[in-house]
């Protein structure tokens, strides 16, 4: 049985956030709400990472998400003002109501409950020793680690904050 | 804690959400919010595997930082091209930019 202490209580609030926050994010008719529920999920998603012990993760989470993915899309709300508030939310609305409730069925019947929730040995983690941040900070860092994935990944950022310019810029000014 | 299954149920419900808005919603920059709803939910999974699974190798974890770094770009050059499609046809609806349609 499960028991009640400090962890599985955050475990359930944040996990109300991340839901209900999602829930907003799609079915909000005004984006700019829209994008403060995200927001809201997003702070869900962080406080998720702190119980799995991964507090380095929550921090960037916060930092790049909330800080800066999440106020990207402020923006473009508001670059596409006018549009926002269509008469029409959705397509098909019911189809896709339908086809977002079966995926979720098959991925918890099809998939957790016959694999984890069937395999209690499965169910607790095999140990309480966790990597340090300063751990990973030095894989990055290392030959043996992950140094090249850590520049593509730079590189990666630059071609995409350089093409993002490139093609949000105004033809006439070029 | 909390058993596995409960953490990829939590995320399992946040993908079906994402890909409900993103098939379902109108508007574009919509359509993107709810991508980062599923980029979130596989974050989920893959930090619960790897606290569950293998919490002293480093593999995971950094998996899970690269995603970020995935989703920054990803949001960037999606909304610049969702920008770009409503300056030259004042519209922020997928299926009207259909240049390229046969």
């Amino acid at each position: 049985m499960l028991e009640l202490n400090f962890v599985t209580v955050a475990f359930f609030v944040f996990s109300l956030i991340t839901l209900g926050g999602g829930w907003g994010v799609v079915t909000n008719k005004n984006l700019f709400r829209g994008t403060i529920w995200l927001m809201v999920s997003l702070f869900g998603v962080a406080g998720l990472f702190l119980t799995l012990s991964a507090p380095f993760l929550a921090a960037v989470q916060i930092l790049v998400y909330i800080g800066a993915i999440a106020i990207l899309f402020t923006f473009a709300v508001m670059l596409t003002r006018s549009l926002t508030n269509l008469r029409e939310r959705y397509y098909r609305t019911w189809v896709n109501v339908l086809g977002a409730g079966a995926l979720f069925l098959l991925l918890v019947l099809g998939v957790i409950a016959p694999v984890w929730i069937a395999n209690p040995d499965r169910a607790l983690p095999v140990s309480d020793q966790v990597v340090r941040t300063v751990d990973f900070g030095v894989a990055l860092a290392s030959g043996e680690g992950f140094v090249l994935p850590f520049e593509v990944a730079s590189l990666l950022l630059t071609a995409a904050m350089i093409g993002a310019i490139v093609i949000a810029r105004d033809a006439d000014e070029a | 804690m909390v058993p596995l299954w409960m953490y990829l149920v939590v995320a399992a419900a946040l993908f079906s959400l994402g890909t409900f808005g993103v098939l379902a919603r109108r508007n574009g920059v919509a359509v993107l919010l709810s991508v980062e709803l599923m980029l979130n939910a596989v974050n989920i999974n893959l930090v619960a595997f790897w606290r569950y699974s293998a919490p002293t190798e480093i593999g995971g974890f950094a998996f899970a930082a690269f995603v970020f770094v995935i989703a920054a770009a990803e949001a960037a050059v999606g909304l610049a091209i969702i920008i770009s499609i409503y300056r030259s046809r004042h519209s922020v609806i997928p299926e009207e930019a259909d240049t390229l349609k046969g």
